[in-house]
C-alpha cells in the first residue's frame, strides 16, 4: 500500500515538475509561433511536433545519447555542475519534459492565436509597452487555453514511458512511475499489482483530460 | 528464368519434404553463439530458426501466457522448473546444456579501478548495472553471491536493473554505469569492456543453461531434433569458441 502510494506520489510530483519546467519556454514559443512569422517557421513547427510523433524511445535514444556521462550534455552536467541525470529522478523529469513540451507549446499556440490582435494593438496605442500588454491582456485572456495546455502536457507527463525507459531505467523507489510500474510488475509476474498501478492512472488521466476539455469547451462558447 | 523456378521447386520441395521453421526462446547471452549455430543447423537439417532473445523470466512468463515457442532455452534452471510444473514442457526432452561463469566488468577506457569484489563498495563506484533479479537470471546470480559475500546490503542503494544481460552490458559500455555483472561469455564478445573480477566457479552460484520442448509445439519430432543438436560436438563447439562450458 506504502509503495503505491509512494509510486503515485512520485509520479505526480514527476509530472508536476517537469510541467513546471517547460512551463517558460513552452509559453514564449507558443506566442512566438501564434504572432510572428519568419523564414524557417515551418522548421521549428516541424521540430517541436516531433517528439507527438516519432516512437517515444527514439526520443529516449536520443536523450541518452545528449544527456548519458559521456554525452555532450550529460558531460557538462557532471563535470562542470555536478549533477547526474542518467539512471536518476532527474532522467524521468527530463523525458517527461520532453514529450509533452509539444502538447504545451500546441495548446498555448492556439490560445493565442484565438485572441483577437485588436485588443492588443489597442493597449499599445493607449501606451503600454510589449511586456505590460501580455502580462495584462494577451496571457489574462490566453489563460484558459493555457491551463488547458498545462493539463494536457501533465496527463502526458504522467503516462509517458518510453522515453523514460531508456534514460532512466526501472530502478524501484527511485524512477519508477506509474507507467514503468504497470510493466514492471507484469513483468515479475505480479498481474494483481499492475492491476492497481493501472486503475490508479486511468483515474488520474481520466480526470486530467476531463478537466482541460472543460476548460477549453468553455472558452469556446 | 529456368534458375528461378529450378530454385523455387526446390524450395517447395524442401517445404513439402517437412522443412520446418522452429520458434526458439533464449536467454539473451545466447544470441552471438546462436546465430552462428542457425545457419550450421539449417544446412544440415534444412530447418530454419528464428529467435526469440530476452531475460529468461520474461520468456518464461511469455511462454506461460501462450506464446509460439517450439523450443526454451533458458540461462537458469528455476525458469525452467517453473514451466515444468505447469505442465508445459513435453517430458523428457529437458536436458542440460551449458555452463557459465559470472563476472564483473568495467568499461576498456573507464577510469575504475576493480581488483576484488569489495571494491565495488569503494567511493568511487556510484552505479552498478545489474540483470533485473527477479526477471533476469544473471541478477539472480549475481544477488546469491552478493548475498553471500555479504556484499547486497551495502550495495543495494549503486545498483541499476536492467532487462537482461545485455542491456547491462551496454550500459556498462557506454560508460552510463561504472561496473556491471554479465557473465563472462558477454564479457568476451565486448571490446568496449575488460573483466574486472571472475568469480570463481567453485566459489559462485552453479550457472547451467536447460532446454527443452514446449508442449504445445506443432514440430515435436524437429524441435526434439533441434535439443538434441544443440547438446552435439558440432554446437558444443561453437558454443565452447564464445567461452561457455560444458554442463558440469
Amino acid at each position: 500500500m506504502s509503495d503505491l502510494f509512494h509510486v503515485t506520489l512520485f509520479t505526480l510530483g514527476v509530472a508536476l515538475l517537469g510541467t513546471a519546467l517547460i512551463l517558460p519556454g513552452g509559453v514564449a514559443l507558443g506566442w512566438v509561433l501564434a504572432r510572428r512569422s519568419w523564414a524557417g517557421k515551418a522548421a521549428i513547427e516541424t521540430l517541436v511536433a516531433l517528439p507527438l510523433v516519432i516512437p517515444p524511445v527514439a526520443t529516449g535514444l536520443i536523450l541518452l545519447k545528449l544527456f548519458g556521462r559521456h554525452g555532450l550534455l550529460g558531460r557538462f552536467f557532471e563535470q562542470t555542475l555536478g549533477v547526474e541525470i542518467v539512471f536518476t529522478w532527474k532522467a524521468v523529469v527530463l523525458a517527461t519534459a520532453v514529450m509533452s513540451f509539444p502538447l504545451l507549446v500546441r495548446t498555448a499556440r492556439v490560445a493565442f492565436e484565438e485572441i483577437n490582435p485588436r485588443f492588443e494593438e489597442a493597449a499599445r496605442t493607449l501606451g503600454a509597452g510589449p511586456w505590460d500588454v501580455f502580462w495584462t491582456v494577451t496571457l489574462p485572456l490566453g489563460a484558459r487555453g493555457l491551463l488547458a495546455g498545462c493539463v494536457l502536457a501533465f496527463a502526458r507527463a504522467l503516462g509517458e514511458f518510453g522515453a523514460t525507459v531508456m534514460i532512466a531505467g526501472m530502478i524501484p523507489g527511485k524512477t519508477i512511475t506509474l507507467a514503468l510500474g504497470i510493466y514492471h510488475e507484469v513483468q515479475l509476474g505480479r498481474d494483481a499489482e499492475a492491476l492497481k498501478l493501472l486503475v490508479i492512472s486511468v483515474g488520474l488521466a481520466f480526470a486530467a483530460v476531463w478537466l482541460s476539455e472543460r476548460l477549453l469547451r468553455r472558452r469556446t462558447t | 528464368m529456368k534458375r528461378f523456378l529450378c530454385a523455387l521447386m526446390f524450395a517447395f520441395g524442401a517445404f513439402a519434404a517437412g522443412a520446418a521453421e522452429l520458434t526458439v526462446f533464449a536467454a539473451a547471452s545466447l544470441s552471438d553463439a546462436l546465430g552462428e549455430i542457425a545457419p550450421l543447423y539449417a544446412r544440415t537439417t534444412g530447418h530454419a530458426l528464428r529467435f526469440n532473445f530476452g531475460a529468461s523470466g520474461l520468456l518464461a512468463r511469455q511462454i506461460q501466457e501462450g506464446a509460439p515457442a517450439d523450443v526454451f532455452f533458458s540461462a537458469d534452471e528455476p525458469r525452467m522448473d517453473r514451466l515444468e510444473k505447469a505442465g508445459l514442457l513435453l517430458s523428457g526432452t529437458r536436458r542440460t546444456l551449458l555452463a557459465n561463469t559470472l563476472v564483473v566488468v568495467v568499461a576498456t577506457d573507464g577510469n575504475v579501478s576493480i581488483g576484488l569484489l569489495q571494491d565495488l563498495a569503494g567511493a568511487g563506484v556510484r552505479r552498478i548495472a545489474i540483470g533485473e533479479p527477479a526477471t533476469v537470471p544473471v541478477g539472480t546470480y549475481a544477488r546469491q553471491y552478493l548475498q553471500k559475500m555479504n556484499l547486497w546490503q551495502p550495495l543495494l542503494d549503486k545498483l541499476v536493473p536492467l532487462d537482461n544481460v545485455r542491456a547491462t552490458l551496454a550500459v556498462v559500455e557506454s560508460g552510463n554505469a561504472d561496473a556491471g555483472f554479465v557473465y563472462r561469455t558477454d564479457a568476451l564478445i565486448s571490446k568496449k569492456v575488460r573483466i574486472a573480477v571472475e568469480v570463481p566457479l567453485a566459489d559462485g552460484p552453479k550457472i547451467t543453461y536447460p532446454g527443452a520442448v514446449i508442449k504445445s509445439t506443432q514440430q515435436p519430432a524437429a524441435a526434439r531434433a533441434l535439443v538434441e543438436y544443440l547438446a552435439s560436438p558440432a554446437a558444443q563447439a561453437v558454443f565452447a569458441k564464445y567461452g561457455f562450458l560444458p554442463p558440469r
